[in-house]
């Protein structure tokens, strides 16, 4: 990479450079750029390795020679990889989770909150020992991607019923099938590749269920798809990759069927029956036209929803439909943080590399030193040239990304799925009719549209140890204060669950052992001995880390 | 309306238009401002009694203080005075108010309404110092004459009580009557019973100004649509200070944060409430600074509540890594055996208090019409159906139970200084 500017072209050791969360196809690429850019980088992913959802793979350990099979743009990621873990100015933390988020102490210089940062080694989250960061970013990229948005139905905690994205991931992290006949349903493009990684690791997948009727689906994909191909190369990239998935489908067989519902799972203790219906223009059953499949897996996916632990709590705004809200170049309403990918919106992988390379390549504009002006001029130069064909890809992939949300958006009628027997919080195991007659009897909460906090208090839907991260929308959707299913997009509504203070699970040992705030204002109010500690230590000043043993 | 009532008070709302606010869209008895729990308790105990009620509140019922605490029913942190004898009066009627509730409102629901969990479950105040278990000796001997069931436990009857405590005991009291209740549970059920008596709730309704009549108080502007009223309590808690004030007559309330753990669930390890004795000095501590003393207590549903900071931070929410952190500490002296629980979520509020830390519940002198019933701080849930009881005795002309006096806001050194704006306006 001739571009890459030396670190010591940076004095930005008062911080950690630009930190970015999240090592999915967004965050890779806002990585990648901001070391072009000259920037110090730490990368921060919660796996045990880079990827993401998108390029998820099997372990190192276990390399396979067909990954590049497999997986779309696979080269371009392992080059991606390669070069930052080969780079000495970017930090790659692996199984390393962001559980706070703090705002900078006055004193210090810079606008980005504080992160703290819990790394466990690889496969042991629940390991005894596990280290923990404090990260001072000169600025913040969040590139927290997005999971599974699955719209409840009577039997959906049943075992064998599965996210789209839990089939993919085992598919793809163990080339293992969660069953060997599997129905794939819900809504969206991403069924496909759920389906084909299906059939990649030996599955029989039995149909693939598209809740969208044709008149829907012409709204965003046009009567004619195949233009699409005609379109710019971009995006003929993007329609390629899904008629391949699609081609896969033809050469097993696999039915695609639109306008097709999951109503019903049914099994003695584990999934052994799937029920499908037809499913009128605005989602709801068509009574009579209920089938019966046996399976042994259902694959469901309606949808994605963004992770928000981290943007929110670091103050970030929302748009109306739930993702974060930021300017063209991946700006958040917050000084010195940046957002891009899935996070931002439903756009793919290509869209969330676009998007992480401008949000880099910016946050590495705002932690440059002054004192390289000649030098940062010179790449600003070289940047803009970059940033407007980045732009344009941008807007491009966007307007692809709009018209698919529409062909695939949740419409009201879902919401007769959902009888008053359909567990809606499985940790709490909370009964959709229980929700309702709760809500009706306190009826306090009925006018405000975050009004669910006191109905997830008194009724503990939303509590468990999943805090809502897989019901927060159904439970926000069966009181009807959600806009999934109210209109276009993929939104998600009110959020008010996806505010998490502790955005993952913490030790009691742990929170005790951390250094006690003395010890960290101490050090950085002398700014002579902040240098020294630094040049002495690299980026990380021992007395702010701690690696600790809980207490037994 | 029932005949049992005093003939024409001056609560009573005779008025069909109102000078400053012209063709009210609501004409009531009393308006209650804020949907925590002591504008429900207010709410019931007036509706109970007769009263035509509205209760309007900006955000959602439980959206504010009572939405983040323990639900503390607590006289082992009381020492003699105004407050304990409120607690105690609050310890008699919970239980019977909580029969009445889940009577009232059984009917219609499967299920059952929401359970309060009120759970007399006593609380163990722990000393691990030699200066701790003095303190906490002296103080229990002041509390016993007051009536307070205060039992010091050797270190087998403490072990009995609570296995995993640490060792490291100097000294334990064992108080029988603290008791816990599930205060958002407990706020909707006083306001669903509130309603069956009668009363509305609008939320989503903030107050923007007063409509006066006659030099008093009658009614509020909101956001939607005025209410008139022959009198308005304000039970906003924390925010009581800005209401006031927009009504004419501030009332200085202010703000105090605290902030609690929740663990994943640990069944059976934390049986009873545990306080490290430091919790009492906090509680009525004036400084600004933030302190924690240690409260860890289990809920019915299994998971650990560890609390509880307290800091003078205005109306700042955001989180505080070293709140955290010392809140773990505190929670570790007390049981190690916590260290690997995991922690899930953090959750805080802002409790409301006057500089003299008691309970302002009464009319204001300086503006007739005008009610307070704030400044409960961390006690607003257990003193809440205390507090509707003296209220409505006060309001409806009843002879209340307790020494209104203590309470009153125009006692002593509460209004120093803060003239009502209201006569002039």
């Amino acid at each position: 990479m001739p571009e890459v500017a030396s670190t010591k072209d940076h004095d930005d050791s008062a911080n950690d450079g630009v930190v970015v969360v999240g090592g999915g196809p967004a965050g890779l690429a806002a990585a990648t750029a901001a070391r072009r850019a000259g920037a110090r980088v730490v990368l921060v992913e919660a796996g045990d390795d880079v990827g993401g959802q998108y390029w998820r793979h099997l372990p190192p350990q276990r390399p396979a020679r067909d990954e590049g099979q497999l997986h779309h743009g696979w080269s371009r990621f392992t080059e991606m990889r390669r070069s930052l873990l080969a780079d000495e100015g970017c930090e790659v933390l692996t199984g390393a989770s962001v559980w706070a988020v703090e705002a900078r102490a006055p004193h210090l210089p810079g606008d980005a909150p504080v992160l703290r940062v819990v790394l466990a080694p690889i496969g042991g989250a629940d390991a005894a020992q596990r280290e923990h960061r404090l990260l001072r970013p000169g600025a913040l990229v969040v590139a927290t991607g997005a999971h599974d948005l699955t719209l409840p139905f009577p039997g959906w905690d049943l075992p064998g019923v599965v996210t789209g994205g839990a089939a993919q991931a085992f598919a793809k992290s163990e080339r293992l099938a969660v069953g060997e006949r599997v129905v794939v349903a819900g809504a969206g493009p991403f069924l496909l590749p759920v389906a084909s990684s299906l059939l990649s690791t030996g599955a029989t997948v039995l149909e693939v269920c598209e809740a969208a009727g044709p008149a829907q689906l012409a709204r965003g994909w046009g009567s004619h798809p195949a233009r699409l191909l005609a379109g710019p190369r971009v995006m003929a990239a993007k329609t390629a990759e899904l008629a391949g998935y699609a081609a896969a489908l033809l050469r097993e067989r696999v039915p695609y069927r639109t306008a097709t519902g999951v109503v019903a799972a049914r099994g003695e203790g584990r999934l052994e029956e799937v029920v499908l219906a037809r499913l009128a223009p605005d989602w709801s059953p068509v009574p009579g036209t209920e089938r019966v499949v046996a399976a042994d897996a259902l694959a469901v996916s309606h949808g994605f929803t963004p992770r928000l632990e981290v943007a929110l709590a670091a103050g970030c705004a929302l748009r109306e439909d739930g993702f974060v809200a930021v300017d063209d170049r991946g700006a958040t309403s917050v000084p010195g943080v940046w957002a891009a990918g899935e996070v931002t919106g439903i756009g793919g992988a290509d869209l969330a590399q676009v998007e992480g390379e401008l949000a880099g390549l910016a946050a590495a504009g705002a932690v440059a030193h002054p004192g390289t002006h000649e030098a940062s001029q010179r790449l600003s130069q070289q940047l803009s040239q970059q940033v407007s064909r980045l732009l344009d890809r941008r807007r491009t992939l966007e307007a692809f990304a709009g018209r698919l949300a529409a062909a695939h958006a949740p419409r009201a009628g879902w919401l007769a799925q959902v009888t008053d027997d359909t567990t809606v919080c499985r940790c709490e195991e909370v009964t959709a009719g229980r929700l309702r007659a709760v809500a009706a009897a306190t009826a306090s909460t009925a006018d405000t549209p975050a009004g669910a906090r006191s109905l997830r208090l008194t009724t503990r839907a939303g509590l468990g140890v999943c805090q809502g991260r897989i019901c927060g929308h159904a439970v926000d959707a069966v009181l009807g204060r959600t806009s999934v299913g109210r209109g276009a997009g993929s939104g998600v509504g009110p959020v008010s669950h996806q505010r998490r203070p502790i955005a993952v699970p913490v030790r009691l040992g742990e929170l005790a052992a951390l250094p006690a705030p003395d010890h960290q204002t101490s050090d950085h109010q002398t700014a002579d001995h902040q240098t020294a500690d630094h040049q002495t230590s690299d980026h990380q000043t021992p007395d702010l880390t701690d690696s600790e043993e809980p207490r037994s | 309306m029932p005949s049992t009532q005093p003939p024409s008070p001056s609560w009573r709302s005779g008025i069909t238009d109102v000078g400053a606010g012209g063709g009210a869209a609501v004409v009531v008895d009393v308006v209650v401002v804020g949907a925590g729990i002591v504008g429900a308790a207010v709410a019931r105990a007036l509706a109970v009694g007769g009263a035509r009620v509205v209760v309007v509140e900006r955000g959602q019922a439980a959206g504010g203080t009572s939405g983040s605490g323990e639900g503390n029913l607590l006289v082992s942190d009381k020492g003699p005075g105004a407050e304990l004898a409120m607690a105690q009066r609050a310890h008699e009627l919970w239980p019977a108010l909580a029969r009445e509730l889940t009577e009232e409102l059984r009917a219609g629901l499967p299920g059952g309404f929401p359970d309060l969990e009120l759970e007399p479950k006593g609380g163990l105040v722990v000393a691990t110092t030699a200066a701790g278990a003095n303190a906490l000796r002296t103080f229990a001997a002041t509390q016993r004459p007051a009536g307070v069931r205060a039992v010091e436990l050797d270190a087998d009857g403490t072990r009995a009580l609570e296995p995993a405590l640490t060792p490291e005991v100097a000294c334990a009291v064992h108080y029988p009557d603290d008791a816990q209740v599930q205060p958002v549970a407990a706020t909707e059920a006083l306001l669903a019973s509130a309603r069956q008596h009668g009363a509305s709730v609008l939320t989503g309704a903030e107050v923007t100004a007063p409509l006066l009549a006659g030099g008093r108080l009658a009614g509020v502007r909101t956001t939607r649509g005025d209410v008139a009223a022959g009198a308005v309590v304000v039970a906003a808690g924390p925010w009581s200070g800005e209401v006031s004030a927009r009504l004419g007559a501030a009332l200085a309330v202010l703000p105090r944060r605290g902030v609690i753990l929740v663990t994943t669930r640990q069944p059976h390890l934390v049986h009873r409430k545990v306080y490290d004795a430091d919790y009492v000095g906090a509680v009525s501590s004036g400084d600004a600074d933030l302190q924690t003393s240690t409260v860890v207590e289990s809920t019915a549903a299994g998971t650990i509540l560890i609390g509880s900071s307290r800091e003078r931070v205005g109306f700042d929410a955001s989180l505080r890594v070293d709140v955290l952190r010392r809140l773990a500490l505190g929670a570790l002296t007390l049981f190690p055996a916590l260290a690997g629980v995991p922690v899930m979520r953090s959750y805080g509020g802002f409790r409301p208090y006057v500089p003299d830390h008691l309970p302002v519940v009464g009319e204001d002198p300086r503006l007739p019409g005008l009610w307070h019933a704030t400044g409960h701080e961390g006690a607003g849930i257990g003193l809440a159906p205390a507090t509707g009881e003296l209220l409505a005795d006060l309001l409806l002309g009843r002879t209340p139970s307790l020494d209104a006096a203590a309470f009153s806001p125009a006692r002593a050194g509460l209004l120093d200084g803060q003239a009502a704006s209201a006569g002039a306006a």
